[in-house]
């Protein structure tokens, strides 16, 4: 790590951070007694005045159930329900509206895919393949149909630094594979894995690929089509959108041979007591009312970050990131976990004398919001050889006095147990 | 909102540094292991009871986790060793209602615990070992795994 260079000029000085941070209500806020410092957008990010808005005028000029009415205001809520998929479509590069389904956030999507895609497909002794990194959204699913399948689940290994093994992982992949499932970034770590290398690994044995893009959306350019992944999902809350919604990308083809997980309203196009045909893609996999408001918000949230630019925001973070990552290693008895070369927004961290709860505890006295804990990856941990771990994570808002912030707590958390 | 440093009194500190009777016991004839799903900490409580199963005659624990579980587990086994059975289960709900704000006042050393109950999610691990203690004491199978509520 570089010693203290002028970070600042040297960036792509392209993000108004100040303006970026007038946008978010919630930051201007204090939390006992200091400003409040949030360093948890990986769990979940804040929201911009953008996006509470489009959801409330969309609530007070043209809220309606979609796909019913005759009238005026059914239409209006229609078309901002489409508008939203078109807007994800083009935020994720997906080369039709259609091929983006309105789910409830990522893990919705990885079940969508398993249930309605793989575990058809599925016999005994097939495998599935993960790797050591992956969140346990991407892992519980997989071991839902393989055990109702009797098929087996492979997991590629992740070196200490917290990168993914591909030699290993191409040895897993083979004749019985039915899908691979990968995380773009590692929540836990902040790894960026060379996704379009392991589709192509993946491509090369006729597996298909399911991207868990949860961490990636709000940080990185995206291009679906482009790194030919299968599936893609993502949630929108953990960029600048409401709770509550996401969406799954699946190539047309594979989206067409799906089989409905939920049936109900909208998603058919007749229905007898005997049985039903399915509606066109992508009501077909959307049963029941939507989150319509929802969805409106979430295009209002991808408008607002490709207003801002995703190369801008990921020069930014990532200048935090280093800047952080300089910071906090130069605190004794600090320790970096996931120092792989390519890495996004997310610093994991231990101390020797200070159990993580203990620094999440003491930031948050000081108004300061990390993550303290396993990251929702158990097997990832233990592989790595530790319980829990500190995490702060970084987004468009935050800035380098509040990693100063961050740095002056954890010295201090290392003063009070030393 | 408590401040921090009522939260980590230098009673909790000092026990988180050189925690008490923190060694595996081969001579106990109860255990159990807690667990906090959440974050992952375990503490594990091992207790040797009287002949007439009534009195708690030693106690140890081991475990990972937070400065506020294992300060909690260590004064717990100071707490309820010696005392009766009965006791000790009384001692648990006494300590239960000082975390948990619903009492301002503990016998002993868990009195220092009382900041916690401005930490809400915090709670779950000065419980923990605790709650272990109650599922040796309940007499659930050796190496059964308790969760805090």
């Amino acid at each position: 790590m570089a010693t203290a260079a002028p970070a600042r000029a040297a960036a792509p000085a392209a993000l108004d951070v100040d303006a970026v941070r007038a946008d978010f209500p919630i930051l201007g806020t204090t939390m006992h007694g200091r400003p409040l410092v949030y360093l948890d957008s990986a769990a979940s990010s804040q929201k911009p005045r953008q996006v509470l808005d489009a959801e409330r005028r969309f609530y007070e000029t043209s809220y309606a159930n979609i796909h019913r009415g005759v009238y005026e205001l059914s239409a209006r809520a229609t078309e901002a329900y489409d508008a939203a998929r078109a807007t994800m479509a083009r935020f994720l590069g997906a080369a039709h509206a259609h091929e983006v389904v309105f789910t409830r956030g990522t893990t919705e999507s990885i079940n969508l895919v398993a249930q309605g895609f793989v575990r058809p497909r599925l016999r005994p002794g097939d495998e599935i393949v993960f790797t050591a990194l992956e969140h346990h959204s991407n892992i519980v699913p997989w071991q839902l149909v393989a055990e109702a399948a009797g098929a087996v689940l492979r997991v590629a290994p992740v070196t200490a630094a917290g990168e993914i093994e591909l030699d290993a992982l191409d040895a897993l992949l083979g004749r019985r594979t039915r899908l691979l499932a990968v995380a773009h970034v590692s929540n836990a770590l902040g790894t960026v894995n060379p996704l379009a290398r392991i589709i192509e690994l993946a491509h090369a044995k006729g597996v298909p690929v399911l991207v868990d893009g949860a961490q990636a959306a709000p940080h990185l350019p995206l291009d679906v089509a482009a790194l030919g992944a299968d599936f893609f999902a993502c949630s929108s809350h953990k960029m600048y959108g409401p709770t509550g919604i996401g969406v799954l990308y699946g190539r047309e083809e594979h989206l067409e041979a799906m089989a409905p997980v939920q049936g109900g309203g909208d998603m058919i196009a007749s229905v007898t007591f005997e049985r039903s045909t399915w509606a066109p893609l992508p009501a077909r996999l959307e049963a029941g009312t939507p989150h319509i408001a929802g969805a409106v918000g979430l295009g209002a949230a991808a408008e607002y970050v490709e207003r801002l630019g995703r190369e801008a925001i990921a020069a930014h973070e990532h200048e935090l990131l280093a800047y952080a990552t300089e910071r906090l290693s130069a605190i004794r008895g600090v320790r970096i976990v996931g120092t792989a070369p390519r890495k996004a927004s997310v610093l994991s961290f231990v101390m020797d004398a200070v159990h993580p709860h203990d620094v999440g505890t003491v930031l948050d006295t000081q108004g300061i919001c990390i993550r303290a804990g396993h990251h929702c990856a158990q097997p990832l941990m233990a592989r790595l050889g530790v319980v829990a771990t500190a995490r702060a994570s970084f987004a468009a808002y935050n800035t380098r006095a509040e990693v100063d912030a961050l740095a002056d707590g954890v010295e201090r958390a290392r003063e009070l147990f030393a | 909102m408590a401040t921090m440093s009522e939260l980590y009194q230098t009673v909790i500190l000092d026990h988180n540094r050189a925690p008490r009777n923190y060694r595996p016991m081969p001579e106990a004839n109860r255990d159990a292991e807690g667990f906090n799903p959440l974050c992952g900490d375990r503490v594990h409580v091992w207790l040797r009871l009287s002949e007439d199963g009534r009195t708690i005659d030693d106690v140890s624990f081991q475990g990972d986790g937070c400065a506020i579980s294992k300060a909690s587990s260590s004064i717990m086994t100071q707490t309820v060793k010696g005392k009766s059975v009965e006791e000790a289960r009384a001692l648990f709900a006494e300590f239960h209602d000082v975390v948990t704000g619903r009492a301002d006042a503990a016998r002993g050393k868990m009195a220092v615990f009382a900041g916690v109950s401005a930490f809400p999610m915090r709670v779950k691990c000065a419980s923990l070992g605790w709650h272990a203690l109650r599922a040796a004491l309940d007499e659930r199978a050796p190496e059964q795994v308790v969760s805090t509520e």
